[in-house]
């Protein structure tokens, strides 16, 4: 029984995956661009003229064989890093992404220790 | 003593986030390109509006090159219109207008010239605005001055005020 | 009505001011006498409270001399959203914050009175929380004031902004501000505690009912918001890390950790000056909170007419009230920690939750307002969008579900052994579950698939927890339904995201387009016009390829005229198992439509979760009669 629902699985994964996976593909760096005419709001979840332009381009881009991270420099380098929504790691935000981590080792090593001080 | 300290650094830290924060409130959140002042630009192709052939790079055979992306359905592309006709005239010899019409009809497009006057040496035609975005467009009207060697000089977003104009002839003085 | 509206506030005004005096006032003499300050708290509440009801009324009737009700609302709004119009607006949202101050130090000033509680420490607590009141209501007076006048008087308001127009959107404001502003009164008894060097277990017996009801509200009102956003906004997201959800976000981290400390410090006398700091951070937070939201500083989907004048007044409350707080803290803060406490045990296990709830607050505040320092300091313009909340935080649910299954079970004082056999079985059978999911529908990724582990192991633990209880009729905590609640949410916002759905394609009306397990026919299109707007309507017919069920889909285009909007209406049914979710948009200058469909499961037991946490949090007050609750 199982068998059968595993064949059955592996069909709709081919008959599906290559639909699904044009979408999935442009649909996960669309996510991941910012539309700059809207407050906030991802490529992928605008309706405006400049987001029907962006995702067009994007398209393009992948059939053309660009790698996600080529299209992300293609983009920032004709709008600024601020059209990428998951911020580069560059000098100007090593800050941003450790400062968390640094945070947290710091408060756990002051709540460690006071705990054990107390002991 | 130590809690002297620590009072001291943990006021500073503050003192510090509320002082950028009041310095934010002034600052303009306008998007901006500016980060592409210096860039060259990209090579492109167009199509031309009334002509045969493309419009590419080696085209801009003058000392200067102000490229306008402009529509006929664009509201403030009429008003900096007079501008670009200003600018066409004072500065003929130095500096080649290339016009982009954006996302437009090719008979909507030839009425506005017709009525209000065409500035431009060559006007290129981008339909789905996709060759735009090459140049960093995203919301007509917007002006690049770049210099001989194809360098982004100047970048305007909006329509050309009396200001702009007066920044680009001072650019191109320099 | 604007005359009489401002004859209360100033009514308000002097009775705080008098309030201030008065408890000064019998703070020297040591011999409190309460009748005045008695007097005087009721003649607050009811001057600030008939001064919020004059501005509803006002906007009922449609007084348009008041400035406020003509910016904010017009003849044409239906009644209900003429009433929620008076707080969805800057001015009169913070009439609402005024009135919540008031109310909570009423409350507090009856209610710690008939607790017996120390006469100093009320006082104390009375005299912060006043000098708030006193200073949002200055701010309200000097730049905020809703009860302008205009003259001559208009004959139409200007407010019919349809994106405001929604029933979840209205209450969701009023729901957070006590979340929000209630958080003030363990603030100020938290200054107050200090002060008056009161027993430290005693603070947390103060404050303890304010913090379960703060928490509450914060989380229905959180959840009215993302409802809000998933139904009206048109993308099918319920969270965006936007700005201002995080403003609402991060004073329910502070409310979390502080709820548990609380725990702890009533139990066990200790982490008193942690739990001060959090109950002073919750409401620093709020603060924080506003001024992000409502200064301009930031670009968000929420529109308060943002204005720098307000921010600067916002930011120097904000600075004020940091600075008293640092002051107080220093000037009262005294190291006197004894415990004979083990690594291995509850009340260290609930400062592990106190960890992770800051660095969860950490990253919140940090990706937020980052992009604010850097502007100013380097000039750089960044984006901080989902993909950085998410790399940082999501990874963090295993830990935290994990330890909860854990911690709930440990002893106070002892060196416990941390894994229970039961902790085994329920980790085995969460694999189980794991792997049945892979095979019965597809795989998911390694951290997805660890998260669920996680999950399902918090979800067995509760669920049996609760079995017990009925059939044993031994104790159940209040937690278990909210750590279930929590374990639920983790899990099903997974589902969702795992397997969801979505198809874009350009159709012109007679098309059909045929997906994996759906089919779509878009039949026509339907011009109407509507009480304030006109709308294009899409009829869509979507079978379901597998049952065959069909279902017509009403997607809609609508064009404002007052302010002129366009806005794009999903349909959505909502089923048990998923919804599905259908979008459509104009193509400029084209015959196509621009469809997106998605198919999105759990969508309503992640709605269930969140209300079974806020559930969770209140059952402690009605539970306590039946059964052995606690």
């Amino acid at each position: 029984m199982s068998r059968i629902i595993q064949i059955l699985v592996l069909q709709i994964f081919f008959i599906v995956l290559p639909l699904k996976a044009e979408n999935i593909t442009v649909n996960e760096v669309l996510k991941n661009i910012r539309c700059l005419v809207c407050q906030g709001q991802s490529i992928s979840d605008s309706n405006s003229d400049f987001a029907i332009t962006i995702r067009s381009v994007v398209e393009d881009k992948i059939d053309e064989g660009l790698s996600k991270q080529e299209i992300y420099n293609f983009l920032s380098s004709r709008y600024g890093d601020w059209i990428l929504l998951k911020p580069i790691l560059n000098k100007y935000t090593y800050l941003l992404w450790f400062l968390p981590y640094i945070l947290l080792a710091i408060l756990g090593i002051i709540f460690y220790r006071s705990f054990k001080k107390k002991m | 003593m130590e809690r002297l300290i620590k009072k001291i650094l943990i006021l500073s830290a503050v003192g510090f986030c509320v002082t950028v924060l009041y310095f934010a409130l002034n600052v303009d959140h306008t998007y901006n390109t500016k980060s592409l002042i210096n860039k060259t630009i990209p090579q492109f192709q167009f199509k031309q509006l009334n002509q045969d052939g493309l419009i590419e790079n080696n085209n801009l055979n003058k000392n200067f090159t102000l490229i306008n992306f402009w529509a006929s359905w664009c509201a403030p592309c009429k008003i900096e219109h007079k501008y670009l006709m200003e600018l066409k005239e004072s500065l003929e010899d130095e500096v080649l207008l290339l016009g982009i019409n954006f996302k437009d009809k090719k008979e909507n497009a030839n009425n506005f010239l017709t009525t209000l006057g065409n500035p431009y040496h060559y006007v290129g035609i981008d339909e789905d605005g996709k060759g735009s975005v090459d140049f960093g467009i995203y919301g007509i009207p917007e002006t690049i001055l770049v210099d001989q060697n194809q360098i982004i000089l100047l970048k305007f977003i909006g329509p050309l005020s009396e200001d702009d104009t007066i920044k680009i002839k001072n650019k191109i003085n320099e | 009505m604007a005359l009489s509206g401002n004859i209360f506030l100033v009514i308000t005004l002097l009775t705080t001011i008098l309030i201030l005096f008065e408890s000064i006032n019998q703070i020297i003499k040591s011999v409190a006498s309460y009748k005045i300050l008695d007097l005087l708290s009721k003649v607050q509440v009811t001057a600030i409270i008939t001064s919020f009801l004059l501005l509803i009324c006002a906007f009922i009737i449609s007084d348009f001399s008041v400035i406020n009700v003509y910016e904010n609302s017009h003849t044409a709004k239906p009644l209900f959203y003429k009433i929620s119009a008076a707080w969805g607006n800057h001015e009169g949202s913070l009439l609402l914050w005024i009135n919540l101050l008031i109310f909570f130090a009423f409350i507090f000033f009856r209610s710690a009175r008939k607790k017996n509680e120390e006469n100093k420490y009320i006082l104390w607590v009375l005299l912060f929380q006043n000098i708030i009141v006193l200073v949002f209501l200055l701010f309200l007076l000097i730049s905020s004031n809703p009860f302008l006048e205009l003259n001559p008087q208009p004959v139409e308001g200007l407010g019919l902004n349809p994106i405001l127009q929604d029933p979840a959107l209205a209450i969701h404001p009023p729901l957070l501000y006590v979340g929000f502003v209630g958080s003030s009164i363990y603030f100020s008894a938290a200054l107050s505690s200090l002060v008056t060097q009161q027993n430290k277990r005693q603070f947390a017996l103060s404050i303890k009912n304010y913090v379960f009801i703060t928490w509450f509200f914060q989380t229905l009102g959180i959840l009215a918001g993302s409802i809000w956003a998933y139904y009206e906004l048109g993308w099918g997201g319920f969270w965006f890390w936007d700005p201002v959800e995080n403003s609402s976000l991060m004073p329910w981290f502070a409310m979390n950790a502080l709820a548990h400390s609380l725990i702890v410090l009533e139990k066990k006398n200790i982490y008193y000056h942690w739990s001060i700091i959090l109950a002073l951070m919750t409401f620093l937070l709020s603060v924080t909170g506003t001024f992000l939201v409502r200064s301009g500083i930031l670009n968000s989907v929420h529109s308060f007419a943002n204005d720098p004048t307000r921010g600067l007044f916002i930011l120097l409350i904000l600075f004020t009230l940091i600075l008293i707080s640092i002051f107080v803290f220093f000037r009262h803060e005294k190291e006197n920690f004894l415990n004979n406490s083990h690594i291995k045990s509850r009340e260290f296990f609930l400062l592990i939750n106190n960890w992770l709830m800051v660095f969860f607050l950490a990253v919140v505040l940090i990706g937020t307002t980052y992009p604010i320092f850097l502007q100013v300091i380097s000039d750089q313009l960044i984006s901080v969008g989902p993909p950085y909340y998410n790399f940082l935080i999501v990874p963090f649910a295993i830990p935290m579900l994990l330890l909860m299954g854990l911690a709930t079970k440990l002893s106070w004082n002892q060196n416990n052994s941390l894994l229970k056999k039961n902790h085994l079985a329920y980790l085995v059978l969460s694999f189980l579950v794991l792997i049945i999911i892979n095979i019965t529908i597809q795989n998911i990724s390694f951290l997805s698939s660890v998260i669920f582990i996680s999950a399902f192991f918090l979800i067995f633990q509760n669920l049996h927890e609760i079995v017990i209880f009925l059939k044993t009729k031994k104790t159940l905590m209040n937690y278990h339904f909210s750590h279930l609640g929590f374990a639920l949410l983790i899990l099903f916002i997974g589902l969702n995201h795992n397997f969801s759905r979505e198809y874009n394609f350009n159709l012109t009306p007679g098309e059909k387009v045929d997906l994996d397990h759906y089919e779509i026919e878009f039949k026509n299109l339907q011009q109407t016009n509507r009480e304030n707007y006109n709308v294009l309507v899409g009829n869509f017919l979507i079978q379901n390829k597998k049952t065959g069920k069909e279902k017509m889909f009403f997607p809609e285009i609508r064009l404002y005229n007052n302010p002129q909007t366009i806005t794009y209406e999903a349909d959505i049914a909502t089923q048990v198992d998923l919804d599905l979710y259908l979008t459509m948009s104009n193509l400029p200058r084209s015959e196509f439509y621009s469809i997106k469909f998605q198919s999105k499961p759990f969508m309503l037991w992640i709605w269930v979760s969140v209300f079974l946490i806020a559930l969770g949090l209140i059952s402690k007050f009605f539970l306590r009669r039946y059964g052995k609750i606690d």
